[in-house]
């Protein structure tokens, strides 16, 4: 275990040296200075602050410096706010998001597993179908459609919640649904085949035998083993919604990371667009690791596989 | 229940006929037969692909109905609603050229602007007719369905099936490469790829071609590991197969099922992943449509008109509504124990 560890780890710090390396090659290739009122300074001013930043020096020196920065957490200066630090921005932006993503991701996961464990339960009727086309058009409406719809017909039409911003609870509503809608369709299929399976097991005949209540059985006996296979989906679902925050900051327009992004991309801010992209691929790494360990430990005959390597 | 009595004399031994005993009486299916038999009883599956088909006929038809070319811009004629003849007539379909104002005012804007034309979807804040702008826009959707199959079936299978078969040093550093491949996110490669060069369908295929095989390559390495210790192939060796042969001749075929899942339930992400760059800007560029485009444009006059994003919506809604539709049921039918 500790050796695949270790080597999942080396691996992951290969994936992120090379697509570091990859971006400041990129922003060398751009045309374009870091300095966005370059025209106003004089030409002292420049040279300090060229040399401040390391400019004039050759590229290779650059980059090893680039890369020291970046081990200290230091991801360069945004074109579009005066000398503004891209690790400022970030911070600054990774409330909103953070809050957004786990709102989305505990409302869509507790609803989902309802949802499917009433379809399992009721497999085969008319509760099962409404379950599963909720589930199918979760599964196929884009987020971005769905925000837009929510945004015009409830927040507009019937003005029930604010349209956009993020001032406080109620302004939460409508992009945390937006958000949630995949990982409620996911976790409500993946929870409705595992009851199914698990309600069909020796364990669940014994405790119908042993004159178990109907609640007992569902609750108490079949979900705590169907939900196991149910957090190992979690990651990728984490994984989805970082990209699915960006549209639905950007249509709500919450001052989050994802809106950063996009706002960033339409006046080619280079740096933050790279160190948000550093950002997105080290959580995405990261994420993988954790969902590839939590396996691991949730489904032995994996850990032991593992293990032999 | 209720239990009829039989008299004992209507009984009557039956013939034992052994020459019949063997005898089948369905005809035999093969597994393709009988993947299709299911299919066909799957209605939601059945229904999404005629969707899928008139859709893909509308998209290579629908551009060259009106007159109107997709760039072509009328500022007369800016942000009319849909009106189609016939059909403006039945008072509850939304296609009578009628618009509500904030104040809750109904005019038509066609009469206001002297407009004598239909536009059968309406035209945009430029003018622009979008039934011919919908339909350019399927076809990029229905472009990268098309690629994203492409991609998953040549390289992905190539990839996979050359890591498992040949094994050893060779699929060490293949699944290296895929380790290092799958860390980075699919979006930091358009990103990447949209500085290196334009925006657009270009770089969007590129960022496809570098990341979108890897799930079917990994699919694919592991159903080959297992096959190829199988006895038919030890056979086939056995007989002087080549390698090469052995793969395309033997476990293709078997992979075929599993191709064909993974293919299909990459379509829907492909699809999505191209509406959403184009709807975050990172994709296709004005003039060009593709429905994330549409859809970003509709968005921004979604209070005054609603319709502008309301038609490409569902249009992108329908088509990965019927690919996972579709998908769902292609794996029900060809992999009974992947069925949920």
């Amino acid at each position: 275990m500790a050796k695949y560890l270790t080597q999942r780890i080396i691996y992951m710090v290969v994936t992120l040296f090379l697509i570091a390396s990859f971006t400041f090659f990129l922003m060398k290739i751009i045309p374009g200075t870091p300095f966005s009122n370059a025209d106003k300074l004089s030409d002292t001013q420049l040279s300090i602050m060229i040399d401040k930043y390391g400019l004039d020096d050759p590229v290779p020196v650059q980059y090893a410096n680039y890369m020291m920065n970046l081990l200290k957490g230091d991801l360069g200066v945004s074109f579009q706010f005066n000398n503004v630090g891209v690790t400022d921005i970030i911070i600054k932006s990774l409330g909103p998001s953070a809050t957004l993503g786990g709102l989305a991701i505990l409302f869509g996961t507790f609803f989902g597993v309802i949802l499917g464990v009433v379809a399992a339960l009721k497999q085969n009727t008319w509760v099962d179908y409404t379950s599963t086309f909720i589930a199918v058009l979760g599964k196929s409406i884009p987020s971005f459609v769905f925000a837009g719809l929510l945004q015009y017909y409830i927040g507009v039409k019937l003005g029930w919640f604010p349209v956009a911003f993020w001032r406080g609870p109620e302004y939460m509503v409508l992009p945390t649904i937006a958000l949630a809608m995949f990982p409620l369709a996911t976790a409500s299929r993946f929870v409705r085949t595992e009851m199914i399976e698990v309600m069909e097991s020796d364990y669940i005949t014994l405790a119908k035998a042993k004159g178990a209540s109907w609640f007992e059985i569902a609750f108490k006996h079949a979900l705590r083993n169907a939900l196991i296979p149910v957090i190992t989906v979690l990651g990728p679902l984490v994984v989805s919604l970082m990209t699915g925050s960006l549209v639905i900051e950007k249509i709500f327009g919450i001052p989050g990371i994802g809106e950063q992004f996009v706002k960033s991309i339409q006046v080619n801010d280079y740096p933050v667009i790279m160190g948000t992209t550093l950002l997105f691929a080290g959580l995405f790494v990261l994420v993988i690791l954790i969902v590839d360990l939590l396996y691991g430990v949730i489904d032995p005959r994996i850990r032991l596989a593992g293990g032999k390597k | 229940m209720e239990q009829e009595k039989i008299a004992k004399e209507m009984f009557s031994p039956a013939q034992l006929d052994s020459a019949k005993s063997e005898e089948i009486s369905k005809p035999s299916l093969n597994y393709w037969q009988d993947a299709w038999l299911r299919v066909k009883k799957n209605k939601g599956a059945i229904v999404s692909l005629v969707i899928i088909a008139i859709l893909t006929i509308m998209a290579l038809v629908g551009p060259h109905l009106t007159g109107h070319t997709y760039e072509e811009q009328n500022l007369q004629h800016n942000n009319l609603p849909p009106r189609i003849p016939v059909l403006e007539n039945v008072s509850w379909l939304p296609f009578d050229g009628n618009l509500t104002r904030k104040n809750g005012d109904v005019y038509n804007a066609y009469e206001q602007k002297n407009v004598e034309e239909y536009y059968w979807f309406g035209t945009d804040s430029l003018g622009r007719d979008l039934f011919t702008r919908l339909w350019k826009g399927t076809q990029v959707s229905l472009y990268i369905a098309f690629l994203a199959a492409a991609i998953d079936m040549i390289i992905g299978v190539i990839y996979g099936a050359i890591s498992g078969f040949v094994g050893g040093r060779t699929d060490n550093i293949m699944q290296r490469v895929i380790e290092i491949l799958s860390g980075i996110p699919n979006l930091v490669v358009v990103i990447l790829m949209t500085i290196l060069l334009d925006p657009g369908i270009l770089s969007i295929t590129l960022a496809l071609t570098i990341t979108g095989w890897i799930t079917m390559a990994r699919v694919i390495r592991a159903q080959v590991l297992k096959l190829k210790n199988q006895e038919y192939v030890l056979a086939a060796r056995t007989l002087g197969l080549s390698n090469g042969k052995i793969i395309s001749k033997h476990l293709v075929p078997n992979l075929a099922g599993v191709i064909i899942i993974n293919t299909m339930f990459t379509i829907p992400s492909a699809i999505f992943f191209e509406a959403f760059l184009s709807f975050i800007g990172l994709g296709l560029q004005p003039p060009d449509a593709s429905l994330g485009t549409l859809i970003d444009e509709g968005f921004k006059v979604l209070q005054l008109y609603p319709y502008q994003m309301i038609i490409p919506a569902t249009v992108i809604s329908l088509i990965m509504i019927c690919f996972n539709m579709v998908a769902d049921g292609l794996r029900d039918a060809l992999d009974p124990k992947m069925r949920d």
